[in-house]
């Protein structure tokens, strides 16, 4: 029903022509249509009963990113999502999920460092006690829609060293609050991110047991993101079978050579994988840590892999037209490869998974 | 045969490699390394640089301004262009139309036209593909009528590179519809600067203006500007295929790439150590790193011209193929060292002069950029399906 909702409202509201001028913007997103999808009640899809909404699962959080996907939307969704996601587990702070899900207040989440490469643990960025606050210091990397944020919430070490799961902790910080530098960029596939550098930043302790709740936000994370590229994959699919047929060369449709039927048969093939992966990484979201972890290890993996096999053929197939920014296509291409980047890649899915199977 | 170079081939790659280190500017060098675009300068003065050394035109016969190089010299040369990043040189008159006007042209156009690519009066590009031509390039329809002293040319030519800086454009016109579509095909030459040419860019998808459209309306041609026969230019063109028949296996670049990644997998770290000590993308680096060496092999083969019993044209469409698929693997791999910082995408820093910030290290901005366009190179210069095509029909006669 939200997904419907969500799909129409999309289509009419964020046709390519308007994400690309979103995209190319100054900010990089769009307040009016954000307004609009925090009216529409899509917001309130990310978070759970408890905490003021009427989603969170993994299957309410695939369902939205899917029709995110398909419309390739830049908006501060993934940040919105990690965010809200860990002010629910720590509770206490239902008053901001509630402006967050009214559109009022935008959040970011900043868990990664300059050096960290996808990994929890490795945070460099610490904080100390002054009196009641806590004073933050340290530099986090390519944060999504960092600059949309009145609130950020930053992993940061309170205790132990580089690589222990104990002494995290993760930080409520005010955009506007004192020592905060934001150097923000545009993505190579659309919207923007940016730095995070924090200076004697005063900050709300959200926990001081944080690895636990990070595991979870980015687990979440992994599914929505494993639901936006299964989204794409189905537009490409779409598009490029679309081309096959109406794309004319030695006087036939070139779909009509058997060398790129059976690739064709092949990126349909490894789509339907791909959306497996993504349901089993919806589906253990609610589980118990291992299972969550290998299924969003395997998930992440698997679009990586597939992701960026179906992303390449697509615009292999396209011949030359498949090379140019005029087409759509070669911008799900784009996300899609991109995605493989955010919140660990392949190779760091694939030792995770491994690590876990052992584990077990 | 014989894969070890001679002690005189070992000279004249330090020789090489000192005219480099003498002459290549550091300012060039440094964009190409770091990926920043160049100007059309910046090909122009690295053009003058090699052809006063008489390097530029390194595959012509001497008698017409080529070195003389042995292959292997010729090899060594391009290994070590691309290890000291010097720019590739724009090869569309150079390696494209100078041995097709050498081989084909009168001794009026050779000596008119050849000294002017030689001294950078001229910048060509090439009208070869349209709209509705493209793997079916013979399908062309761009016509050129004959009209006393001159041939009148319409139609649209599309992909070519860097149009928005040439003087000329040699374009594969249709002179005759009657016969096979190849039969009536011309090699004509054209001044970009006539009336009735316009170029429209065309941007690619990582946001470049690289190549163009070219749209033909009543363009006047003079005679003298045909190249060979009329209803030839098919021939010129398939020649053209063969005649620098490792040119797109560009071992040099790859493994100049290859030499660039693995100093970036020192650089980017995981876990607190190099990247390239991670097993996983060790592994990643030495599939390629094989597929490399033995593709080298393959080259020097083809290169030898001897000891194989493919044709030269099998080992030709292999060479592009598989060629094509390492630097794109490459390409990949560069991307994937970056980890997040593949994302930001900061166009200006790309420029010459850029005195913003830079995210992440210094070789990252163009990076992601580079394996987008790295797409392309499956795609032009025959598809790898036609060429794939090539092995099924002319090797394997299936």
């Amino acid at each position: 029903m939200l997904a419907e909702t969500l799909g129409r409202f999309l289509q009419k509201r964020y046709p390519v022509e308007v994400r690309h001028e979103i995209s190319a913007s100054a900010i990089g997103w769009s307040p009016a249509h954000w307004t609009e999808l925090a009216e529409l009640g899509v917001l309130g899809g990310l978070v759970s009963e408890t905490a003021g909404g009427f989603g969170g699962s993994g299957f309410d959080i695939a369902a939205i990113f899917e029709q995110l996907g398909r419309a390739m939307a830049v908006e501060p969704f993934l940040g919105t999502l990690m965010a809200t996601r860990t002010l629910a587990t720590v509770g206490g702070h239902d008053g901001l999920i509630g402006d967050v899900l009214g559109g009022a207040s935008i959040l970011a989440f900043a868990h990664e460092e300059p050096a960290s490469r996808y990994d929890l643990t490795d945070i460099a960025a610490h904080a100390r006690r002054d009196g009641d606050t806590w004073l933050l210091n340290g530099g986090k990397a390519v944060v999504a829609q960092l600059e949309a944020a009145d609130d950020i919430i930053v992993s940061a070490r309170i205790a132990g060293a580089r690589g222990e799961q104990g002494g995290i902790g993760l930080f409520l910080v005010k955009r506007s609050a004192p020592g905060v530098a934001v150097e923000a960029y545009p993505l190579i596939d659309g919207g923007r991110a940016g730095e995070l550098q924090l200076v004697d930043t005063p900050g709300v302790l959200l926990t001081d047991d944080a690895h636990p709740v990070l595991e979870d936000v980015v687990a979440a994370g992994v599914v929505a993101l494993s639901w936006e590229a299964v989204g794409i994959m189905d537009m490409i699919k779409a598009t490029t079978l679309d081309y096959l047929r109406t794309r004319h060369q030695f006087g036939v449709p070139i779909g009509k050579f058997q060398a790129l039927q059976h690739r064709m048969a092949t990126v349909a093939l490894e789509i339907e994988q791909a959306r497996s992966a993504a349901i089993n990484a919806a589906n253990a979201l609610q589980g118990d840590r291992p299972k969550r972890e290998r299924s969003v290890s395997a998930a992440k993996y698997t679009i990586g892999r597939a992701g960026t096999l179906v992303a390449e053929e697509a615009i292999q197939l396209h011949g030359g037209m498949g090379m140019t920014w005029e087409l759509p296509v070669s911008h799900f291409a784009k996300r899609l490869v991109m995605i493989g980047h955010q919140l660990g890649d392949e190779d760091h899915h694939l030792a995770r998974f491994i690590r876990f199977g052992q584990a077990a | 045969m014989n894969l070890d170079f001679t002690p005189e081939e070992e000279r004249f790659r330090a020789e090489v490699r000192s005219f480099l280190k003498a002459k290549l500017p550091a300012r060039i060098a440094d964009k190409v390394r770091t990926g920043k675009r160049l100007q059309k300068k910046d090909h122009e003065e690295w053009h003058a640089i090699l052809h006063e050394r008489g390097w530029l035109a390194s595959h012509w016969p001497p008698e017409y301004g080529g070195p003389g190089w042995t292959t292997a010299q010729a090899h060594i040369f391009d290994e070590e262009v691309s290890l000291a990043f010097a720019p590739r040189v724009v090869p569309f008159g150079v390696s494209m139309l100078g041995p097709v006007l050498i081989k084909f042209g009168t001794s009026a156009q050779k000596q008119h036209w050849l000294p002017r690519i030689l001294d950078g009066t001229d910048w060509w590009c090439q009208g070869y593909s349209e709209p509705g031509a493209g793997s079916d390039l013979a399908s062309l329809k761009t016509s050129a009528v004959r009209q006393d002293d001159h041939y009148l040319v319409n139609g649209q030519k599309t992909w070519t590179t860097l149009a928005q800086y040439a003087d000329m454009i040699f374009c594969l016109v249709r002179t005759s519809t009657e016969g096979k579509k190849q039969a009536g095909i011309s090699f004509l030459l054209i001044d970009m600067k006539s009336p009735g040419v316009e170029v429209r860019p065309i941007i690619t998808l990582e946001g470049e203006h690289e190549v163009n459209e070219i749209f033909f309306t009543d363009v006047r041609v003079p005679v003298e500007n045909l190249v060979g026969e009329e209803n030839m230019g098919w021939t010129y063109a398939k020649y053209l295929l063969t005649y620098e028949r490792t040119s797109e296996a560009r071992v040099g670049a790859a493994t100049a790439s290859l030499a660039f990644l693995k100093e970036i997998a020192q650089t980017e770290k995981k876990g607190g150590r190099p990247l390239a000590e991670d097993p996983l993308f060790a592994a990643r680096i030495a599939r390629v790193e094989i597929d490399l060496e033995n593709m080298k092999t393959t080259n020097l083969r083809v290169l030898a011209g001897s000891g194989s019993s493919a044709a030269p044209l099998e080992l030709s469409a292999m060479l592009k193929i598989r060629g094509t698929e390492i630097r794109q693997e490459l390409a990949s791999l560069a991307r994937i060292a970056l980890g997040p910082y593949a994302q930001p995408f900061v166009s200006e820093a790309l420029d010459e002069g850029f005195q913003g910030t830079q995210i992440g290290p210094d070789y990252a901005g163009g990076l992601a950029a580079h394996y987008f366009n790295e797409r392309k190179l499956s795609i032009f210069a025959g598809s790898n399906e036609v060429q794939r095509e090539i092995i099924t029909k002319v090797s394997l006669e299936l």
